[in-house]
């Protein structure tokens, strides 16, 4: 098991993220004529073993211990795993999941860490050279990692999902013998919030509809970006502003302390282009700008830009969309 | 109860960043710096958690850096920290050598909690408080927008995931990273800022904690990004459908 991918699911299916984190896996593996092995932690987790049963082989920690993922038990065990199955990478997809349980984990097992990385060229054996944004994407830094283990965390957004094995090759499961008394018990979960959507959850979106400071409201949030959206069967996010004004939540802010997506269009309304804001978004394949004011820097980075009220921008929009 | 706010230095985000030319780092020579956006909001809360208790405490403020870091640690003591730690190190850090130094600094120091940035908007890595937490083996709680003491001493956290917000109850000693929403950090009045001229700031050489850092981290180059596209400016809502379906083929 040199290399390991920490998976993230929904009990059911593997996420997107986590395929694209195992397409740089095997990179990795091929240097050494090996296969990624997937790990799953949680609780009732025979429907998202048989999923990942397709991409490889797996190794499963389901327990009723791990049916939350809080890091001090996540961590444990993977550090266990890390240290007993003498694991040299262990690969995830970027995300407050993995950036909150695998620094822990490196720090348990004195790993190496690059996270959030963005290009991986794996051609020399020994010396992986990474690439990964800084200064809220104004700089990519080119940087390698010294000794093993390693622990790199990737953005789902520059790597293509990993294709399942051809189904004439088998593939085998290990169940993680678990010592559940020696799991530490001083972190409770108490409960999670969110809010549900019936459109496409925002970091897989085809397309991304934003708004806004100029949004005052929920229900104006909902008609005009939400709106849109929809009418694009793409996903709702937002700028800091609104989350900071209780308008939209907070999993719907795109940048540097929010969420990273690259969709193959983005439509920003009502939003300045802040150096943070362009951090989770400029990546996106086509970019379109509505803003009443044509100076506004998120002009230099659209590809088509309008200027104007969205007010008055966006039921047109959705009118001529729905004809 | 004594609270540990690790502060780091980082380029202040009124100037856009620019990268040397031969793709060492950045551009610094005369650029304004601050204290990282998120260590002030962690600050901030330290303070509240300080003032509120009934029974008082204390908020240490610690630097790893050069002497310029000083300049933070003053800032943070003008917002009312009470002590300023530096570690002296000229050596740049990987956030797990950070973390390493953080731990020396706790085993020192006894504090009940480590309020941490949740990222350093420098380096982007938001490593070093997960790290520090696994370090010390103690509970741990990332991304925190509501943070509230319970009766039972233990304390509990709002977290900001990518699936919503998530609560959780940590035995204390922990280590709580603060996200943006956490609150608004307080701008230091010009009579703090006097004050703040006379209370003590430690230096401590790193390898008085018995700590030889060392990177594994290795940068090998900058450069900058190039964001800028050509933006086509279109008339109205049709010649944007337009272009969208024909041109581009997004829709
Ligand atoms: C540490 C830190 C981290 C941050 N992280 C993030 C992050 O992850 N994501 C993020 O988004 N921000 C982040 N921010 C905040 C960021 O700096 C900006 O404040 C924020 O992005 C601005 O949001 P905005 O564009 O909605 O608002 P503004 O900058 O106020 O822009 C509003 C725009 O709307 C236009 N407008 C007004 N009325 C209309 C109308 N009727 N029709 C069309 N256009 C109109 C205006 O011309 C203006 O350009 C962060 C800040 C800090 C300090
Ligand atoms: N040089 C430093 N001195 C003090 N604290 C630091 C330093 N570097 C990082 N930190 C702390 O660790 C947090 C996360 O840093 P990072 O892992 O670099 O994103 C920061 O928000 C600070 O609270």
């Amino acid at each position: 098991m040199e290399t390991l991918v920490l998976a993230e699911h929904d009990g059911k299916t593997l996420r997107r993220g986590t395929l694209c984190a195992l397409t740089v896996a095997r990179d990795l593996a091929s240097r050494s004529g090996s296969k990624p092995v997937i790990l799953l932690l949680g609780r009732e987790l025979a429907a998202v073993r048989d999923d990942a049963r397709r991409f490889g082989d797996v190794v499963v920690a389901d327990h009723s211990l791990l049916a939350r993922p809080t890091a001090e038990r996540y961590a444990a065990v993977i550090a266990d795993i890390i240290r007993a199955q003498g694991v040299r990478e262990l690969v995830a997809a970027a995300s407050t999941f993995s950036r909150d349980i695998l620094p822990r984990v490196a720090a348990v097992v004195d790993a190496a860490m690059g996270g959030d990385v963005t290009a991986c060229a794996a051609a020399e054996a020994e010396r992986v050279e990474l690439q990964r944004p800084i200064h809220a994407g104004a700089a990519m830094a080119s940087f390698v990692l010294h000794g093993t283990p390693q622990i790199i965390t990737v953005r789902a957004a520059a790597f293509p999902s990993a294709k399942p094995l051809p189904e004439s090759e088998a593939t085998c499961c290990l169940d993680w013998p678990l010592n559940a008394d020696a799991l530490p018990d001083r972190t409770e979960f108490v409960g999670l919030e969110s809010r549900s959507t019936n459109r496409p959850e925002l970091g897989e979106a085809r397309v991304v509809v934003s708004g806004g400071r100029p949004l005052r409201s929920s229900e104006e949030f909902q008609a005009f970006v939400g709106g849109l959206a929809d009418a694009l069967q793409g996903a709702a996010g937002c700028t800091r502003a609104l989350v900071d004004a209780g308008i939209a939540p907070n999993e719907w802010q795109v940048g540097q302390t929010g969420k990273v997506v690259s969709p193959e269009l983005y439509v920003a309304l009502g939003i300045s282009g802040s150096v943070q804001h362009l951090a989770g978004m400029k990546n996106s394949r086509v970019i379109v700008a509505v803003n009443t004011d044509p100076d506004a820097p998120i002009f230099s980075l659209a590809n088509y830009g309008l200027v104007g009220d969205l007010r008055e921008i966006v039921p047109q929009l959705v009118r001529a969309l729905a004809r | 109860m004594k609270l540990l706010v690790p502060i780091k230095r980082v380029p202040s985000a009124d100037e856009p960043v620019r990268v040397r030319p031969d793709g060492t780092g950045i551009e610094d020579d005369g650029r304004a710096f601050m204290i990282n956006p998120f260590d002030a909001i962690a600050l901030e809360e330290a303070l509240r958690i300080r003032d509120s208790h009934p029974d008082g405490g204390e908020v240490l403020a610690v630097c790893i850096g050069d002497s310029e870091v000083e300049a933070e640690l003053r800032t943070a003591l003008a917002m009312g920290a009470d002590r300023g730690l530096r570690v002296a190190c000229e050596a740049s850090l990987d956030s797990l050598s950070v973390a390493k130094i953080l731990a020396g600094v706790v085993r020192r120091e006894g504090p009940a909690m480590v309020l941490a940035g949740k990222q350093a908007v420098d380096s982007d890595a938001g490593q070093a408080g997960p790290m520090l937490a696994g370090l010390l083996d103690w509970p741990q709680a990332t991304f925190a927008s509501v943070i509230t003491f319970l009766e039972d001493g233990r304390v509990q956290v709002v977290r900001e995931t990518d699936h919503g917000l998530e609560t959780l109850r940590l035995c204390l000693p922990a280590v709580i990273t603060a996200d943006l929403r956490l609150n608004e950090p307080r701008y230091a009045s010009l009579p703090a800022i006097m004050r703040a001229r006379r209370k003590p700031i430690e230096t401590l050489p790193v390898a008085d904690l018995g700590i030889q850092p060392r990177s594994r981290v290795v940068q090998l180059r900058m450069e900058q990004s190039t964001m800028a596209r050509e933006c086509v400016r279109v008339a109205d809502t049709d010649e944007l459908l337009h272009r969208l379906r024909s041109e581009a083929k997004v829709i």
